[in-house]
């Protein structure tokens, strides 16, 4: 969703590492424990924040980063015809798979992480061509999502999806392809051109050769992926000016103690929590954190977290499957069709399919096309059985039962779970509340049924605030 | 990056272009099995007017523009119309990106030269295995090139054996930036094209910057001028569950409401979902007249090649749009196809350049048949060449120069630069040195074909050789 591009400035040695991240005092009530929900998980379900903000901020992050359970809650994920989910077999299944756990979990920021190593890791099923390695590797990524990079690093670059996506496995010293140890350095531990050369990118796809596997003709799976030493380079490698006959956990091990890693680690972590970049002084205190544990992911995430920047600074555009479930979460819907797999294309993020290597980029999560989406989301979201409906014979209608243009806004907005919008836009919403059901309506049928018509309206309407897009 | 498939005889984007076309196949039957009137409706339901004659006609907005059920907001149109009449001859650029760095030595491949056949011993191509390049006979185009190599013989092709820059860059997206913002800098946050918008553009028209893709492509990113991205033109419409008549359209109008409050807001996240809801709304106006009445598929001409892929009806979708006297003026588009041929590039590459040079040809046959030929010119590039040197995996890893090409029936159709040959064109890392450079390009397109000066649009300007692109 991130991506650091920023070509660093002069090499620079800390020589140690100090300091700790500013913590957020001010208010924590509902609102904010809303947008915790957003940005550390995949927003509230109707209540959540209220009770979320119960445990101030530091408890409410901590009962995120330390989830008392990982419990899936709410029925089975099933499609429209009733028929469980077939996620390592039928097309699409296995994005039905995430998104069900996305809106069931009891541990949101578990999930969110999950997610944010999807992207930063980022392996399309476009390239790799088996839902069963892709799900593989999502476990994978759930387990270590808040423990230690270097572990994290390791499980990628021998993950049988990671190797097929970018060539790892049948890379030898005959032949090495550069394009893991190119993507390794640039997108997943350093960025673009800090720290590396092309040399260096040469050097390590040398040391990460000799890692393949055997294409079963019967089954038409990959399989067996393994190391063979035959395979290979075992010369002498020169990367960042070390000498040695590197193997691939010695380029791991390098590349993690390249100077420039720890800055390039957490300018690209705090880029998913927050829009506004940490200032130089809180760079280097994250990174005095990163490298000071360990290089462990979690105290990295829970300052961040606590960061007062994620509480009171600028708002962030919610990622598409952020939204999609969301939306779910908040009109207490569970996966019940596969439509979501075609909406979450439409809107710009298909989890298991972003377009490259570099993960999705957050800045393009708006234009015509994507905000298109989003106004139809709701659409599908409120579906047949959500709608408000017109009374047969046209006497009087269920839903709405009043006219009253703030009412009929407040009630399009608790349609959602209640989300927090400004006063400017819940007054956009009841202006138009008058103008649809009030105003416009002049026959006697027309003033009957225009409050229902615009009842869906403002649902719709809803979705369509920049503060329901944004968090 | 990118997609390495590994199963024998098969190509990843084969098994992308399925994927792709169930998603939109899936999005279509959706849209149709949504319902477009609802029950207890009193008029116009059985009239057999469909959703969008019906939402026009209760604007009092009843017009047919290519048949019946086809219906237009005259307004928007004509206002459309009345901006390119006022300037009739005003010239068009498209440009088209060959994603992923094609091999520009298998779409020019060099059989003339003796080293050949040493650098590629799997994937050379037979001497007379593809029409001879007339401007130097030591290059053949690809048997799957051949429309291009009969536009050229037309003299409606300029071909860059070898186009690039110095100091090549060898990642994809540092490389494919540079190109996209007309810079060796990786610091530019506008496009080479939105900068030209930005100077010469209108700011009530994002038509004028239109790109036909899920997102906005990064070379007409503006920094004022509004600009747009649509799927395909027949796809933009919105839906809402349960709205009809009146509060529909004024649903519409709240649109600019919500929009206006985002994009004022001074919050840098609400003013993106602003200015796209905003940019959303302008948009669906304009493109209204191209909305199929339901049931109804768009024809594509009948040139074009059916691809399981977007790319030949997007195509067909920018001839469309100019053909209906819109006011576009840059265009960006891409091939779905992926030409980052790592691996098995004999089976990856001859679909994706099948595909690519067919639907070039029709697309500048329909211009030519709509009379429009002279008013277009058609740049296509892709963001490095591939290494001489093949690899052991029957692919090639990423190289310099490229390939490129302007076309249309006011190009100069003659080779710029050269092809330098193995011998002495390789650089130090036995890449091919550039013989042009694509920001020279970028001006000569500037000042011959836009007729603009280039000094405000790309950095040092004055540096760069210029080359005739027009006749």
């Amino acid at each position: 969703m991130a991506r650091t591009r920023a070509r660093g400035p002069a090499r620079r040695r800390p020589s140690s590492y100090h300091g700790a991240l500013p913590v957020y005092s001010g208010p924590f009530k509902a609102e904010q424990a809303e947008r915790l929900l957003w940005r550390a998980g995949f927003g509230p379900r109707p209540g959540q924040a209220e009770q979320l903000a119960k445990h101030g901020m530091s408890g409410a992050v901590r009962s995120l980063t330390r989830p008392a359970s990982r419990a899936l809650a709410g029925p089975p994920p099933r499609l429209q015809n009733g028929e469980p989910l077939a996620p390592y077999d039928v097309w699409g299944n296995d994005v039905l798979w995430w998104l069900d756990r996305m809106v069931r979990t009891s541990a949101p920021l578990i999930e969110r992480m999950t997610l944010t190593w999807h992207d930063w890791f980022a392996t399309s099923n476009e390239g790799v061509d088996s839902q069963r390695l892709m799900i593989a590797q999502n476990q994978t990524q759930r387990s270590l999502c808040l423990g230690s990079f270097p572990s994290m690093l390791t499980a990628m670059t021998i993950d049988p999806a990671m190797l097929v996506w970018l060539s790892g496995a049948g890379s030898t010293k005959e032949a090495p392809n550069e394009n893991y140890a190119r993507e390794m350095q640039e997108l997943f531990t350093l960025g673009a051109g800090n720290g590396y050369n092309e040399i260096d990118v040469r050097e390590h796809a040398r040391a990460l050769t000799g890692w393949t596997n055997r294409w079963n003709q019967a089954t038409g799976q990959v399989e067996d992926f393994h190391f063979d030493p035959v395979l290979h380079d075992n010369g002498v490698k020169v990367i960042y000016g070390h000498r040695g006959r590197f193997g691939w956990r010695d380029s791991l091990r390098l590349v993690l103690s390249n100077p420039d890693h720890p800055k390039h680690f957490v300018t690209k972590l705090w880029s998913y929590f927050s829009e506004e970049p940490l200032s130089r002084k809180d760079t280097r205190s994250a990174e005095a954190i990163y490298v000071s544990s360990g290089k462990r992911i979690l105290p990295v995430v829970e300052a961040m977290l606590m960061h007062p920047l994620v509480h009171a600074g600028p708002r962030m555009v919610k990622p598409p499957i952020v939204q999609i479930a969301g939306m779910l979460r908040g009109i207490g819907r569970y996966i019940d069709t596969d439509a979501w797999v075609w909406e979450s294309t439409l809107a710009g993020q298909t989890p298991f399919y972003p377009p490259n290597v570099g993960g999705w980029e957050a800045e393009r999560w708006l234009n015509t096309g994507t905000w298109l989406a989003r106004f139809n989301l709701a659409a599908q979201m409120i579906g047949q059985q959500r709608v408000a409906k017109l009374a047969a014979g046209a006497t009087t209608n269920k839903e709405p039962e009043t006219v009253d243009p703030k009412a009929l806004a407040k009630q399009a907005i608790a349609f959602w779970g209640g989300p927090t919008l400004s006063k400017a836009s819940r007054g956009a919403l009841a202006s138009y509340a008058k103008a649809a059901a009030v105003d416009s309506a002049t026959a006697s049928w027309e003033r009957e049924q225009y409050p229902t018509l615009a009842l869906n309206a403002l649902r719709a309407l809803v979705v369509a605030t920049p503060d329901y897009q944004t968090c | 990056m990118s997609p390495s498939p590994i199963h024998p005889q098969q190509s990843c984007s084969c098994e992308g272009f399925t994927r792709a076309e169930m998603l939109r196949r899936g999005a279509a039957q959706a849209g149709r099995g949504l319902p477009a009137i609802e029950p207890g409706m009193p008029i116009p339901a059985g009239t057999g007017l469909s959703r969008r004659g019906f939402l026009l006609a209760s604007a009092g907005l009843a017009l047919s523009v290519y048949g019946a059920g086809r219906l237009l907001d005259p307004a928007a149109f004509e206002e459309g119309i009345a901006r390119a009449a006022e300037n009739p001859d005003q010239p068009i650029l498209v440009s088209v990106y060959l994603q992923g760095g094609i091999d520009a030595m298998s779409v020019l491949y060099p059989a003339g030269d003796p080293l050949y056949t040493k650098y590629r011993p799997v994937l050379a191509l037979p001497e007379d295995a593809g029409p001879v390049f007339s401007e130097d006979p030591r290059l053949h185009w690809h048997p799957q090139a051949a429309p291009l190599a009969q536009l050229h013989e037309e003299g409606k092709m300029s071909v860059l054996p070898a186009v690039g820059y110095t100091d090549p860059d060898q990642s994809h997206f540092t490389s494919r930036h540079y190109w996209e913002v007309g810079a060796t800098q990786a610091d530019l946050l506008t496009g080479w094209m939105g900068r030209y918008l930005d100077l010469a553009g209108s700011p009530d028209n994002p038509l004028q910057g239109l790109c036909l893709d899920e997102a906005l492509q990064p070379a007409l990113a503006t920094a004022r001028m509004p600009v747009a991205a649509i799927d395909t033109p027949s796809s933009y419409s919105f839906y809402a569950q349960g709205v009809w008549g009146p509060p529909q359209a004024i649903m519409y109008d709240y649109f600019d409401t919500l929009g206006r409050l985002g994009a004022g807001s001074g919050d840098p996240a609400l003013e993106q979902s602003g200015k796209a809801a905003l940019m959303s709304s302008t948009l669906r106006k304009q493109l209204l007249p191209f909305q199929p009445a339901s049931g109804e598929k768009p024809a594509l001409p009948s040139s074009y090649p059916s691809a399981s892929d977007a790319f030949p009806t997007r195509m067909a979708g920018i001839a469309q749009l100019l053909g209906a006297g819109l006011p576009l003026r840059c265009v960006s588009i891409s091939t779905e196809s992926v030409f980052d041929t790592h691996d098995n590039q004999v089976a990856s590459l001859g679909t994706g350049l099948g595909e690519a040079a067919q639907t070039l040809y029709a697309f500048q046959r329909d211009l030519e048949a709509r009379g429009l030929a002279d008013r277009v010119l058609t740049l296509v590039w892709s963001e490095f060449g591939r290494r001489p040197q093949e690899n052991a995996s029957g692919g090639t890893d990423h190289g310099a120069a490229g390939c490129g090409f302007v076309m249309g029936t006011r190009a100069a159709g003659r080779m710029i630069g050269e092809w330098p040959g193995l011998a002495t064109g390789l650089d130090s890392l036995g890449n091919v040195v550039a013989t042009s450079d694509f920001r020279g390009l970028y001006c000569s397109l500037l000042e011959q074909w836009l007729g603009h000066e280039a000094g405000p649009i790309v950095p040092g300007a004055s540096g760069f050789a210029r080359m005739q692109v027009v006749q």
